[in-house]
């Protein structure tokens, strides 16, 4: 090997020797686990719908439920092993927000539980919450700008 | 109950998801920027109105990915600037986002006090 | 002034060897199932070992592993003239919360990874330069702490990508005394901060790799002596793609170091069996390797001859959340017997 002289070269260099992640692998269990969760949740969607509750309401409880559940399966450790086996498939549903919540919550909960979990709870949600609240205001006022007719609701 | 709705839904949810892995392995990007990422997303196509026609097609598989909780945002300031106004802007997101929201919270609090973390063992 | 001691530009060749007089190192239950598991002291069942935090526990597995190497030496812990440590954690907690109650005047040094060879030049320093007779030398990592400080929360599902390294959790601790019958250090070259502009915190073995190949080679230059002089070259933590890197390099600049080479990390643990992806990483890999296997091959005179070389990665989540890429550095010292 010729020796390396810029650091460019150095990067290109250490790409070629690091190993891709298996990105057909990661691909193909995204896909069947993010898909089984949202298609558990259609379940929920139906059987809400069968016993009479309204579309929107039925959407809140399908997320209550599933965020419960990953609440839940994070507090007995599984979600992590879930999450590492399906990446994106359970980090991109609602579960992957809460899981964002509770594991640093349970992470310093050794730092006690005002400045630990309740502080700590947000490291990774937290900037979930302020770019989707902050962006739907913003929304909120360009549609009263531009409070046309051909702009469609949802 | 509707299986065919449950089919779409899978599907639908299942591709959302390839794209974030994709985006994962590909760019290097942290958790944390991949779900600021969606739930942006979601508020730009629920304020569009866009993304309405794919919870038409898909039901969950559209609401349940993140790219969902945000256009709920969207649509929940929508509706509540039509009733209210300029208030509406700043209440509507979070009136309509608050059933996932304080849920997350309140089981996070909860499971934080119940159990300890453990080293992952693989 | 001439510096007696200095050979070439950065080495230095110490006038009386010092002495190991013993070591001992201990480490968690992940290093447990790994390879080397017969050549450490103590493996732990659990990472939390009745402590609290795991900060705890990473402190007293630095107070066990300081107070074991002082028992098996022999030499009265009020004999002992200074003890020298460090971590990877924020101010340096673990080693000074785990050596409060030692009595024994305290040094807390900071190399990120390479903190345990930084703490033995110093030690022979001290000892050669007769400020002291005996010293002791620690490092230690934990790997939940060190998650928690420089990753993501241990229950958040993400993905680890393949270049990424497993902190070790272990120390280890060796005693350096004045005399004794070895084996000996005689020599070490303390390296400079090299930063080859990796910013991708997952592959610190890349961003160590040119540190460590800087160090190598001005050993090399310094003393005359070849790759072939040591029975064994062993790195701190470049882990398997850092390893790779730094045989290329090395070649690159004339120096085939293949086939006596080796890393701490790559020993460590069993890539295929423990999902560690590129190997072990952390204060406590090379310490623990160091005085667990190492030291028992240098005892058994399988190696008479070994250039100890630890890596770090001077980086903290500021940096690179900053953006700013990743300087190395890598300390090396010979060990002879």
């Amino acid at each position: 090997m010729k020796p390396i002289q810029s650091k460019e070269e150095y990067q290109t260099y250490v790409d070629q020797k690091t190993p891709n992640s298996p990105i057909i692998k990661n691909c193909f269990n995204a896909f069947w686990v993010g898909g089984l969760i949202c298609a558990i949740g259609q379940i929920i969607f139906e059987i809400c719908k069968m016993r009479g509750i309204d579309e929107t309401n039925s959407y809140t409880i399908v997320s209550m439920i599933l965020v419960f559940c990953s609440a839940f399966l994070t507090g007995l450790n599984i979600f992590n092993k879930i999450g590492k086996f399906a990446g994106a498939g359970s980090l991109i549903p609602i579960t992957g927000f809460a899981n964002s919540i509770v594991s640093p919550a349970m992470e310093y909960k050794s730092e006690g539980y005002v400045m630990g979990v309740g502080a700590k709870m947000f490291t990774v949600a937290g900037p979930v919450l302020v770019y989707g609240i902050s962006s739907s205001i913003i929304i909120g006022i360009i549609y009263i700008i531009f409070n046309t007719q051909n702009l469609i609701l949802v | 109950m509707d299986w065919y709705m449950v089919l779409k839904a899978f599907v639908t949810g299942g591709i959302i998801c390839i794209i974030g892995q994709i985006l994962i392995d590909k760019t290097k990007l942290t958790p944390a920027r991949i779900l600021v990422a969606y739930v942006t997303l979601g508020v730009i196509l629920g304020g569009l109105g866009w993304y309405k026609y794919l919870i038409d097609f898909a039901g969950c598989g559209a609401t349940v990915p993140l790219t969902g909780f945000g256009s709920l945002l969207a649509k929940g300031t929508i509706s509540e600037v039509e009733k209210t106004g300029l208030i509406g802007a700043f209440t509507g997101g979070i009136k309509a986002a608050a059933g996932g929201i304080a849920a997350a919270i309140f089981f996070g609090y909860i499971a934080s006090i119940v159990s300890k973390p453990k080293i992952k063992k693989q | 002034m001439i510096i007696i001691k200095k050979v070439g530009n950065q080495s230095y060749m110490l006038s009386n060897p010092v002495n190991i007089a013993s070591t001992a190192s201990i480490v968690g239950p992940k290093e447990k199932e790994g390879p080397l598991h017969q050549f450490f002291d103590q493996c732990l069942e659990d990472e939390f070992w009745g402590e609290k935090s795991w900060e705890a526990a990473e402190s007293k597995i630095v107070k066990e592993t300081v107070n074991m190497a002082i028992s098996k030496s022999g030499i009265a812990s009020r004999e002992i003239d200074f003890c020298l440590a460090g971590d990877l954690l924020n101010q340096c907690i673990a080693s000074s919360f785990g050596l409060r109650e030692t009595n024994i005047p305290f040094i807390g040094l900071f190399g990120a990874c390479s903190t345990f060879v930084e703490s033995m030049i110093v030690g022979s320093c001290f000892i050669d330069g007769e400020f002291a007779n005996n010293v002791v030398c620690s490092a230690s990592s934990h790997f939940c702490s060190a998650e928690k400080q420089f990753r993501f929360p241990l229950e958040l599902g993400n993905q680890r990508p393949p270049s990424s390294q497993w902190t070790v959790t272990g120390a280890g601790s060796v005693i350096l005394t004045k005399s004794g019958t070895g084996p000996f250090i005689t020599g070490f070259t303390p390296g400079k901060i090299v930063d080859m502009g990796i910013k991708d915190a997952n592959n610190m073995g890349a961003a160590m790799a040119g540190a460590a190949e800087d160090t190598l080679v001005a050993h090399f230059k310094d003393t005359g002596r070849s790759p072939s002089y040591y029975d064994a070259i062993f790195s701190g933590d470049l882990g398997h793609i850092g390893k790779d890197i730094l045989i290329d390099l090395a070649s690159s600049k004339g120096y085939n170091i293949k086939s006596n080479y080796n890393d701490c990390g790559v020993l460590m643990f069993d890539k295929a069996k423990q999902d560690t992806h590129s190997g072990g990483s952390g204060c406590g890999c090379v310490a623990s390797v160091f005085s667990g296997y190492i030291y028992k091959m240098l005892q058994e005179k399988k190696y008479r001859k070994v250039l100890l070389m630890a890596t770090g990665a001077l980086m903290n989540s500021t940096s690179s959340q900053q953006g700013e890429s990743i300087p190395g550095i890598a300390h090396a010292i010979s060990i002879e017997i």
